[in-house]
This record gives C-alpha cells, sequence and structure tokens, in this order.
C-alpha cells in the first residue's frame, strides 16, 4: 500500500475511524450485555453506524442535498447510497420489532429476559430430563 | 464549521452510546436510544441525505421507541447487575475494530469528487432523472421509479415481519388473564 500519513489523510479518514468507534460499541453491547432488549438496542447502534458509513462514502465535498434545483452547475451527492439506506432503516425495524416480540414470548415463558437465567434454566431443566431418562432405564431392567 | 459540527455530533454519538452500555434501567436505555437515533439524523442531514435523515427520525426515534417501551412494559424495568465481569468481548471487540480501521486505510478521502463510487451509474442517475421521471428529488425517484420493484419486496419483508410479530404475541393477553385466574 502506497500512502502517507499527513493531515489531508487523518482529516478524509477521521469519518470512517469514528463510525468505526461507534459500530464497535454497538457491537461490544450485543456481546458483553445479558439483557435481551439491550442486546437488541446494541444491534440498532451497530446498524447506524453503518448506515452512517455507507451515507458517508456518497458524499462530495460542497455538494447539496439530490433534490434538482434546475442550476446546471449544482453538484449533487450521490443518490444510490440514500435508496439503499431508506430501504436498510425499513428493514432494520422489521426485525427489531420481530426480536422485541421474540423477547415478549421469551419472558412469557421463562419469567426473565437476562441471558444468563435462561441458560440457567435451560440446563435445569435438561439435567432433570437425564435423571428421569436414567431411572426409567434403571427401572426397565 | 461542517467538521466542527462533525466532531460535535460525534462526541455526543459516542458518550450516548456509551451511557447505554453502562446505565441499568431499561426506560434510559429506551429513551437514549431515542437521542442516539436523532443525534444520527443530524449527521445524515450534514451529509446531504436528507430522506434518511427524516426516515431515520421518523422510524428510530418514534416507533422503535414506541416498540421498546411496549416490550419493557410486558418485560421487566431493569438489567441484572452481572456477577461477573469478562474481558473476553472487550478482546473481540478491540480486534475487529482494530480489522475494520486497517481496512478503511485504502479508501478514498471523505468527500472526494472523483472516489470510485462517484463515477459509475451515479451521475447518470442524477442527469437522468429530471427528463425520465420529472421529480425533483432524486431519492425518491429511484426508489419509486427506477427501483419500484425492490420497493414492493421490502413492503413484502415488512409484511412477513408484522405476520411473525402477530404470530408470536397473539393471544398473549388472554393467557396472562387466565394465569391471573388460576392464581387467585
Amino acid at each position: 500500500m502506497n500512502m502517507q500519513f499527513d493531515v489531508e489523510f487523518l482529516l478524509g479518514h477521521m469519518n470512517y475511524w469514528l463510525f468505526v468507534v461507534l459500530m464497535m460499541t454497538g457491537l461490544y453491547i450485543v456481546v458483553a450485555r445479558g439483557n435481551l432488549l439491550k442486546k437488541i438496542v446494541g444491534l440498532n447502534i451497530f446498524q447506524a453506524a453503518v448506515f452512517m458509513l455507507y451515507i458517508s462514502m456518497g458524499k462530495i465535498s460542497g455538494g447539496t442535498a439530490p433534490i434538482a434545483t434546475g442550476n446546471p452547475d449544482e453538484i449533487y451527492s450521490n443518490p444510490l447510497p440514500h435508496v439503499l439506506i431508506l430501504t436498510a432503516i425499513v428493514v432494520g425495524i422489521a426485525t427489531t420489532s420481530l426480536g422485541l416480540a421474540l423477547i415478549v414470548r421469551i419472558n412469557e415463558s421463562y419469567g426473565t429476559i437476562e441471558e444468563d437465567e435462561i441458560l440457567e434454566l435451560d440446563r435445569i431443566k435438561s439435567d432433570e430430563e437425564i435423571e428421569k431418562l436414567k431411572t426409567e432405564a434403571s427401572n426397565s431392567k | 464549521m461542517e467538521l466542527a459540527l462533525t466532531i460535535l455530533l460525534f462526541v455526543a454519538l459516542v458518550a450516548t452510546a456509551l451511557t447505554i452500555a453502562l446505565v441499568r434501567r431499561l426506560f434510559a436505555v429506551v429513551m437514549l436510544s431515542g437521542v442516539f437515533s436523532l443525534l444520527s439524523a443530524l449527521l445524515f442531514v450534514l451529509m446531504d441525505a436528507v430522506d434518511v435523515a427524516f426516515t431515520e427520525a421518523a422510524v428510530g426515534a418514534g416507533i422503535s421507541s414506541v416498540l421498546m417501551l411496549g416490550t419493557i412494559a410486558l418485560t421487566a424495568r431493569s438489567e441484572k447487575r452481572p456477577e461477573r465481569y469478562s474481558l473476553v468481548p472487550l478482546a473481540v471487540v478491540l480486534l475487529t475494530g482494530g480489522v475494520l480501521i486497517y481496512g478503511t486505510l485504502d479508501m478514498p478521502n471523505f468527500g472526494a469528487a472523483d472516489a470510485p463510487v462517484q463515477l459509475h451509474v451515479g451521475p447518470d442517475y442524477i442527469r437522468k432523472t429530471p427528463e425520465d421521471i420529472d421529480v425533483p428529488n432524486i431519492v425518491t425517484a429511484v426508489l419509486a421509479s427506477y427501483r419500484g420493484f425492490d420497493t414492493l419486496g421490502e413492503v413484502t419483508v415488512v409484511f412477513t415481519a408484522g405476520l411473525g410479530v402477530v404470530l408470536l404475541i397473539s393471544g398473549l393477553g388472554r393467557r396472562i388473564r387466565r394465569r391471573r385466574e388460576g392464581a387467585d
């Protein structure tokens, strides 16, 4: 790779690095926090950071929003990333609402929305089943 | 000026995200995620994406906040304090972030007019939309006319998600009422 770390390079890439910081904050919430609702919020933060990264690629310095003004010399930012991200936002809210419905359903079955408590309940349940199978096997002998 | 605004918004966004990670009351988490959406809408305006900005403000700060408030009303109000802290997630996140930053190093500068993105089909859409579609907003023209079928597919996705939500939580009120009667 042929590049030099000067002020122009730093200013031109600072945005991307800030998006990465935001993205990683979202990922950290998803991985490290056990509360299911908080995981969904973390996923939304991650998603928003990806949207920002995408939109920033379409920006042209000195350009304006891609709405035709009639002035032939006008510079417009690229409208295609905007279209893609509009679709992504709507699909994002669809997946968020599905995730929230799953949380409500999990809370109904387990009585909790904390990941470690759910895993603990599952472990107790499977231990009980193993015990039951063992007693059945020893009775049939 | 624009640079100063961008940095200011970023400081606010990162502070909001970190507070979301630390706060335990879920009501505060939901409100902060609304704040996050509004701040990111401001950033979208700064990057000329006005359509994206108002969709993000309406969907991110509006609808998703309402849905999350409904969820915490039906489930729990606060997050449990974790019994132990692990360094593994932090390591994973730092590693991933490092790789992503390495990946940005050969990207074109922010705002460059000669970036590969700006030289392919984008200018064609900008040039032809006023003649082809006669709608001043190019984003709307691409979304509803040039790529109308994609938008139809998106509607299908939203419909499927709505169907999933209905199937998952239908009868919830009835079951809760029955359980209450059983407890009495």
